[in-house]
């Protein structure tokens, strides 16, 4: 393929997939606010636009509109740098995961993913670490006890969690035996899902997935009732909102990586054996991606209004004493598969 | 549902409880219930509540069919006010009841709609109404003379007959 076009079909992508994003991320934030509501028995946002649809736009407006608060006692180069850490790696991670199988468009093979490299994993889990910087950062720069208290905790909870996360995802990478989440997805066509196969890594995963993104139970770096508004205590205005931003972003990233590694991304099972023209499969199959996707996405909204916040040694009771050995188990599961079943 | 709290430590939870993941799915379709129960809420602006005949609105004065008070003006009502919020001024009239309120003040501002008014009342002539509505902008526009407080006794029927079943 030539490298002009190679740029265009990849800058189309990105603006594609950016753009989805920005959409998807106000829309959640107006889920989240409505499955809320409906879970504590109220009606939700209703009053902008039809339903309440035009919410987020009156939420971004309100939040450009308000004044931009810099503490005194700030440092104001990491002040200013931290919600865009965030944003950024938020946004970045979302270019190696494959929402969908490969298509043939004007002669050309594009696979459905923005950069299909080949330690793609490797790279998701090095953005999402880059993201601690952002939280720690925020609550360091503030120059505020409750900001502080609120980084720390988010670097320690962070930490304890990717080293389960990792694990568990150890134990997919022995059965795909590549790091390309295309391959990865490849190799959980049909039934062969790794949340069937190896049930335990995709519990821890799905716990740590929680933790890395900061919601409840594992909101310590908020924990609104304790430290005002933990590390985003200081934020106001548009910074706010990069924060705001980010975390919705994460969740979509989290929800997406846990599709691609363990929900079999865009496979429907058997659909092969049913004959359909190939760009109606290739349809559903986005369609099934984006389907999983929203699932996950309602079951971290549900979460979040069910589970009341872990304590602070609870957590790291979880995350070292439950979690730890368990993705190891599962590790060990996986191999005794391979082994015996030759899988 | 009267359950009796029982003090439960770690030790004592049994193995399902402890592995947490069941207690979780136990939380989570509780909510979700919740989420697809209807809702109870009312639109307000749109949609008004409408209180039973025993709610205590603001207390209003019953409008005859020829257009005049009931009232007698015979300060009952201003005497027994535990907030002294009324404040009433008797007149002659020719009419065979001989009285009137000249003038008929209620301060909203002070009034705590305890309804003692409407119980000393010898002629049902100062009744709770269902109106909850009671917004005003300075204080002046707080104390209502007759003008506001005049309503018609049809209006007022529901709570003349709860009264009753009182009396």
């Amino acid at each position: 393929m030539e490298t002009g076009i190679f740029v265009l079909i990849s800058a189309i992508k990105i603006l594609l997939i950016a753009v989805l994003i920005l959409m998807t991320v106000a829309y959640l934030t107006f889920f989240e606010r409505k499955i809320s509501a409906w879970a504590q028995n109220r009606l939700g946002p209703n009053r902008v636009g039809w339903k309440g649809l035009l919410q987020p736009f009156a939420d971004v407006f309100k939040l450009l509109l308000k004044e931009d608060i810099i503490p005194e006692r700030a440092n104001k180069t990491l002040h200013f740098i931290a919600p865009m850490i965030a944003l950024f790696v938020a946004f970045s991670t979302f270019a190696v995961i494959p929402f969908g199988p490969e298509v043939h468009l004007f002669g050309y093979d594009i696979p459905l993913v923005v950069a299909d490299v080949n330690m793609g994993i490797l790279f998701v889990l090095a953005l999402t670490s880059l993201g601690v910087y952002a939280l720690t950062l925020a609550g360091w720069s503030s120059g505020s006890k409750y900001s502080l208290l609120g980084g720390i905790r988010s670097s320690a909870q962070m930490i304890s969690y990717e080293i389960s996360m990792g694990f568990s995802i150890g134990g997919v990478l022995l059965l795909s035996e590549s790091l390309r989440p295309i391959a990865i997805v490849e190799s959980q066509a049909g039934w062969m899902w790794n949340a069937v196969i190896q049930p335990i890594g995709f519990i821890t995963f799905f716990v740590s997935a929680f933790a890395e993104t900061n919601r409840l139970p594992f909101d310590l770096p908020e924990a609104e009732p304790e430290l005002v508004g933990g590390f985003h205590t200081e934020y106001s205005s548009m910074k706010f909102a990069g924060f705001f931003l980010s975390e919705y972003a994460n969740m979509i990233i989290a929800s997406a990586l846990i599709v691609t590694l363990y929900l079999g991304g865009w496979h429907i099972p058997y659909i092969e054996t049913l004959g359909l023209p190939s760009w109606l499969v290739i349809v559903l199959q986005i369609g099934a991606f984006i389907f999983k996707l929203v699932l996950l996405l309602f079951l971290f909204i549900w979460v979040r209004w069910s589970i009341p916040r872990f304590r602070y040694d609870q957590l790291m009771n979880l995350g070292w004493k439950v979690m730890f050995p368990l993705s190891l188990i599962n590790i060990v599961w996986v191999a005794i598969l391979i082994m015996v079943f030759g899988l | 549902m009267e359950q009796k709290a029982v003090k439960r430590r770690e030790k004592d939870l049994k193995f399902w409880e402890r592995i947490y993941i069941p207690e979780i799915l136990k939380g989570l379709s509780l909510t979700f219930k919740n989420m697809v129960r209807p809702k109870f809420t009312f639109e307000y602006p749109e949609e008004k509540f409408v209180p039973s005949s025993a709610y205590r609105g603001r207390p209003v004065l019953v409008e005859e069919e020829n257009g005049e008070e009931r009232c007698v003006a015979c300060g009952l009502c201003s005497r027994v006010c535990p907030a002294l919020a009324i404040e009433v001024q008797a007149g002659e009239t020719e009419r065979e009841k001989e009285r009137f309120p000249e003038k008929f003040e209620i301060n909203m501002l002070r009034c705590i709609f305890c309804g003692f008014c409407e119980e000393v009342c010898p002629e049902e002539a100062i009744v709770m109404s269902k109106d909850y509505e009671l917004a005003f902008s300075s204080r002046e526009e707080g104390i209502y003379g007759k003008d506001k407080l005049l309503v018609p006794a049809n209006q007022l029927q529901d709570r003349i007959d709860f009264l009753r079943q009182y009396k």
